[in-house]
């Protein structure tokens, strides 16, 4: 994990909160705490709360009880960037990568205001360091599911963003393709930023990330991976089947 | 004539720029219900003896109450938006028919107001039509990237700070007068037409909004010269024919687009 001095200085505090969702308490007794410069991955089986929690960390659903607490972070600023799960996206939409990254300009730029030429360079440097730059005129119905979720992380960085939360960032991904983008969460990781990346299934990339919280409705268990992944937390995420889930030494899973 | 090309000119260029959004979020159901329930307001205009220029602007008012109806009965009384909307729709227009109906020359005002009048377009008319043209255009242009953000993915959106619901009233409300800059062109009927068929014809063949918007233009412009034209000299309805023309028009970009009938064997899909 990072010690550099750090640009962005957010960090993230949650205190035993509650959240309803379509009128049940989806969340309850929530409290875990994330320091800048950290990657963590939020884990549980559907319907854990792991969207729930975004949704109430992004300012977008109401805390019923208990507080969350973004230092040196305005939500409606535009400092915090989310990736929701891809159903929300409009996958019709004509827009090409280099549009979808320019619309994290968007809060930026203030009403009335056009891109002028220092936002078209950030949002070019974006794309390039995300690994997109070959694919920056292609449409966002042309790229795959890899490079879709990256686009989004460019999105995310023209944004300016200290804190980032990618939900299900994982699905329709492939292997090779999750590698490359845990790496560049690395490095976002590395220049100080809070990265919060939501899956159900963590299998071999555990080991990767600083931290691991386990989500089921309630926080099971949250620590560095190799302490996270014991055959208890597993069962209290995943019922029965997970006592079949055992880790190794570095944190991935095996059944 | 000149007085019928401007006004076509008009609807050609405010048309497919706001039905380019209409066609990408898919409300077209929306943006024929707002075409029709105008109907409504023109009626009252109508029945109270107004002149041409309050009649447009009867038809923008109950064609903006429409949108903002459907937006309060979606969510305050969770009620689906189709389903909303066809309550709109069909009371509005219902209403309309029915005012209409006590005038004397009942059979003329309401196909007026159906399927459009365009040599009967006055200057003041024009002048309306235009400043509700540019007022959508200004919309448009000044908050391009909220509403295409919103469009795109409205969580994303708001997270980042957009306000979400604000810029997707705002679009129906655009989308509204859009409507009611085409009505005195085509009639309510036919709205809708001019909304979508330019903009859906120019989707097929560009693949970015901004040349989906001038494509539209475009062919907007070719289906006026074109409809007017063979209105003129077949002795047909103007409104019908422009309209029978941009829908030719999408069918031409059918044809001919890369994913096209005429070009599907030989272009792989992914294209």
């Amino acid at each position: 994990m990072s010690t550099d001095p750090n640009p962005h200085g957010a960090s993230l505090s949650i205190q035993d909160v509650a959240v309803e969702f379509d009128g049940h308490m989806a969340l309850r007794d929530v409290t875990f705490e994330v320091d800048a410069g950290t990657l963590m991955g939020v884990v549980g089986p559907n319907g854990a709360g792991k969207s729930t929690l975004f949704n109430a960390i992004a300012g977008l659903l109401p805390v019923r009880r208990g507080k969350v607490t973004l230092h040196r972070v305005d939500q409606k600023s535009g400092e915090l960037a989310y990736v929701p799960q891809q159903e929300s996206v409009n996958w019709r939409f004509p827009v090409t990568a280099t549009d979808v990254v320019m619309m994290g300009r968007c809060c930026r730029q203030g009403w009335f205001r056009r891109p002028g030429k220092k936002d078209r360079e950030l949002v070019n440097a974006c794309l390039g360091r995300v690994g997109l730059w070959d694919h920056r005129a292609a449409l966002m119905t042309e790229l795959s599911g890899g490079q879709r979720q990256r686009v989004f992380v460019a999105r995310a960085l023209a944004q300016e963003a200290s804190v980032l939360l990618l939900d299900e960032a994982f699905s329709g991904v492939d292997v090779g393709a999750q590698e490359d983008l845990v790496e560049v969460l690395q490095t976002l990781r590395d220049e100080g930023r809070i990265v919060l990346l939501a899956t159900h299934d963590l299998t071999n990339l555990a080991g990767r990330f600083d931290q691991v919280l386990c989500l089921n409705r309630h926080v099971c268990a949250c620590g560095p991976p190799d302490q996270v992944f014991t055959s208890e937390v597993m069962e209290k995420l995943y019922g029965a089947h997970g006592v079949r889930l055992t880790m190794d030494g570095a944190g991935s899973k095996t059944t | 004539m000149r007085r019928a090309f401007l006004a076509g000119a008009v609807v050609a260029v405010a048309a497919p720029v706001v039905g380019t959004f209409v066609i990408v979020r898919g409300l077209a159901f929306l943006g024929d219900a707002v075409a029709h329930t105008q109907l409504a307001g023109a009626a009252v205009a109508l029945v109270a003896g107004a002149s041409s220029v309050l009649i447009t602007l009867g038809a923008a008012v109950a064609a903006v109450l429409t949108a903002l109806g459907v937006v309060g009965l979606t969510r305050s009384a969770q009620v689906r938006e189709d389903t909303a909307i066809g309550m709109l729709f069909a009371g509005f227009f219902a209403f309309g028919v029915l005012l209409v109906s006590r005038q004397r020359n009942f059979a003329v005002d309401l196909n007026n107001l159906l399927v459009g009048n365009i040599l009967g377009v006055a200057d003041q008319d024009l002048i309306v039509m235009g400043a509700l043209a540019a007022v959508v255009l200004a919309a448009i242009w000044l908050f391009y990237a909220e509403l295409r953000y919103v469009a795109y993915d409205p969580e994303m959106a708001a997270a980042s700070g957009v306000p979400v619901t604000l810029v997707q009233i705002g679009l129906l409300v655009l989308i509204s007068l859009g409507a009611v800059v085409a009505f005195r062109l085509v009639g309510v009927i036919l709205t809708l037409a001019m909304l979508v068929a330019p903009a859906a014809a120019a989707a097929l063949l560009f693949r970015t909004l901004p040349r989906i918007m001038f494509g539209g233009v475009a062919a907007g412009l070719a289906a006026i010269v074109i409809g007017l034209y063979a209105s003129f000299h077949a002795n047909v309805a103007a409104g019908p024919a422009i309209v029978l023309a941009a829908v030719a028009l999408f069918g031409l970009a059918f044809l001919v687009s890369p994913r096209g009938l005429l070009r599907r064997r030989v272009v792989p899909f992914h294209q």
